[in-house]
């Protein structure tokens, strides 16, 4: 049982990280209708330009390697690559392909995801990189002795990050005027616009806003599995993760996350063995695939009447 | 002056229903078909037949099942190399354990394996579309590709799935060097576009483009959906199968389940982009488009800019350039190559008087 429980608390952590990527993805189809298939492209040019100014921020301006301020100062200088990223995104690839098919929206993300990652491997080449976030990965003593599981304090740092951005998401919607407009796009783009609420601007703040999350995520991710390419791919089950939650839901996102996570570590642990092991790497397609047939509109999202 | 079609009357039911009812169109299709079949084995090199005719004509056929499922009956797949590798496996073991297999079957066999794959992964377009079955899709690559690598039945048991495709025997003859496999290839090749030509003007064609422009409006003129959208998966399944297969017998010769990954779908998928959704014709010029791009890279950028580069910083201008051609023509020429090709055949209609 208390393997089980290992397991579980294992993969739900695991399932933090998939929401944080699919956080973007519900950011930017909420907005503007977009199914964004390049954010784990994003995800992954966030983490390796995060990791590049780490690398050569000491040395262009002589402050500590490794020191706080190389830090923040990493963070902000991706941060403004993330936004670049947007401003550019929206102008050259959402703008001129405005009132296309989604379908062919679709396809431009996924000409924009090789885009994103030639771009971040040319500039900051292709090798495998760690990246230390100063957050021992360590078990926590207290969960060890007094139930004897095994949790590492990162991935309790994980979660807390993810429950952090999602809380500041939710006031920043809520509350603040940008994130009213951004919910006014979401609900209805013609009445948006009628009444004075500049959609451009809102696509690229929200592309923004993704890119942050992209760049949260990377970070954890990084820090975890190193940043490297195969990231791409790891990032591509946000994909059943969505379907189970429901594209427009923001806790859906956390709870599809989470229920992923740990069914799929599960399944590897008491199924995997029976059919010779490595399922994992489909069996939340197929998860989500059987969901589907139930129901399409996923755990928390809309119901749309849509006849197929 | 030259390309026009004025004059020509059909006077028969046979003749109002030729595959190119144009007599330029017939005659300009067999002078390529002549062209591709006597000149260039001709005078092509080993590499030329190996390395870029042979791959352009399979990845032609993957692109017109892509076609035939995307741009005909409007269901967005990312799971074509999945059906290809079925394909490969199923006509690798139709050849090993039935004894004195004739190729041609086998490669048709293993093709209707696909087939009948792409129609269990199909089922869930009944109840979904758009983005929803991309993932469906998605789930079909990754699963198949995990299948044929762990059931090792599959691959004879060897080691990680490896097969080595056997030699291939037509009536006695051996098709050895790259000239007798690179016909075989193209014969194939030939035939299933013809037939694919004429399949997509046929009542099942047309009930596809009704589906694709919009599902209701073909439900209420009769059409049945299930059986529509599960023909397109099963002869875009085929079609991608054959392909594998062809792409495991004429081309590589020794494969494994891993390199039909969802890298070479999204290759087939930029080829219907590039070369035109919803056209045969543009599946030939986007595969060849895609297959020689990177060698045009590989070999023109080292050239232009000498040292300055190295092969890392080659593979990722092929990223970029391949993602930004793909935004490029979805901005600037949705219908890809072959509407330029139809724009100029508007052009030629009236040249050289153009008022």
């Amino acid at each position: 049982m208390q393997f089980f429980f290992e397991v579980l608390i294992g993969g739900l952590l695991s399932g933090v990280l998939y929401a944080l990527v699919a956080l973007g993805f519900v950011l930017i189809y909420k907005a503007s209708g977009v199914f964004n298939f390049a954010q784990g492209a994003m995800v992954f040019f966030a983490a390796l330009t995060f990791v590049g100014f780490l690398e050569v921020l000491p040395g262009w301006t002589g402050l500590e390697d490794g020191g706080r301020a190389v830090f923040w100062l990493a963070f902000v200088l991706s941060l403004t690559a993330m936004v670049v990223l947007a401003i550019a995104t929206e102008k050259f690839v959402l703008r001129p392909l405005v009132n296309q098919p989604p379908i062919t929206l679709f396809m431009a993300t996924i000409g924009l995801t090789f885009l994103v990652e030639g771009i971040a491997q040319g500039i900051w080449g292709a090798n495998v990189r760690g990246l230390d976030l100063g957050i021992a990965d360590v078990p926590i003593e207290y969960m060890m002795e007094n139930f004897n599981i095994l949790i590492s304090s990162f991935d309790v740092f994980a979660a807390a990050v993810a429950a952090v951005l999602v809380a500041a998401l939710a006031l920043f919607f809520q509350y603040t005027r940008i994130g009213r407009a951004l919910r006014a796009v979401a609900d209805d783009h013609q009445a948006a616009l009628s009444i004075g609420i500049p959609l451009r601007h809102i696509w690229v703040i929200v592309w923004a806003v993704a890119g942050f999350v992209a760049l949260v995520a990377g970070m954890i991710w990084g820090a975890r599995n190193g940043v490297q390419f195969a990231l791409t791919f790891t990032a591509l089950k946000a994909l059943p993760v969505l379907i189970l939650g429901g594209f427009t839901s923001v806790p859906g996102a956390i709870v599809g996350g989470l229920i992923i996570g740990a069914s799929e570590k599960l399944a590897e642990v008491y199924v995997g063995p029976f059919v010779g092991g490595g399922i994992e790497s489909w069996f939340p397609y197929i998860l989500a695939l059987g969901f589907l047939l139930v129901r399409p509109e996923g755990l928390f999202g809309e119901k749309h009447i849509d006849r197929v | 002056m030259l390309y026009r079609e004025a004059g020509q009357f059909k006077a028969s039911y046979e003749a109002d229903q030729q595959i190119f009812p144009i007599l330029q169109d017939r005659i300009g299709v067999l002078l390529l078909i002549g062209f591709f079949a006597l000149a260039v084995p001709l005078f092509a090199d080993q590499y030329w037949l190996k390395a870029i005719l042979i791959p352009v004509l399979i990845f032609s056929l993957a692109a017109i099942g892509l076609n035939i499922l995307t741009g005909y009956a409007g269901q967005l797949s990312l799971g074509s190399a999945a059906f290809m590798a079925v394909g490969a496996f199923g006509a690798y073991n139709f050849m090993l354990r039935i004894d004195g297999m004739p190729f041609l079957v086998a490669i048709l066999l293993g093709g209707l394996c696909a087939a009948l794959v792409g129609v269990m992964f199909g089922l869930p377009s009944l109840r979904i579309k758009g983005f929803y079955l991309a993932v469906a899709t998605l789930a079909a690559q990754f699963f198949i590709v995990w299948a044929l690598v762990k059931i090792e039945w599959f691959s004879n048991y060897s080691s990680s799935g490896v097969i080595t495709a056997q030699q291939i025997e037509i009536l006695g003859f051996a098709f050895e060097g790259p000239q007798s496999k690179y016909l075989l290839t193209l014969f194939v090749v030939v035939v299933m576009a013809l037939a694919a030509k004429n399949m997509v003007r046929s009542t099942t064609g047309r009930s596809w483009m009704a589906v694709r422009d919009m599902d209701v409006a073909a439900e209420v003129i009769g059409i049945r959906l299930m059986r529509t959208k599960l023909t397109a998966f099963a002869v875009s399944s085929f079609y991608c199968g054959v392909a594998g297969a062809l792409y495991a017998y004429t081309y590589i010769g020794t494969v494994e389940p891993e390199g039909f990954n969802l890298d070479l779908s999204f290759k087939i998928l930029f080829m219907i982009i590039i070369g035109g959704v919803g056209s045969i014709m543009g599946s030939f010029l986007g595969a060849a488009f895609i297959v020689l791009l990177p060698i045009a890279l590989d070999v023109f950028v080292p050239m232009l800019l000498g040292d300055l580069v190295s092969s890392s910083f080659v593979s990722n201008l092929q990223l970029i350039v391949f993602g930004g051609l793909i935004v490029f023509f979805l901005i600037v020429e949705p219908h890809g190559l072959a509407r330029l090709w139809q724009i100029g055949k508007e052009k030629l209609r009236l040249w050289p008087f153009p008022h």
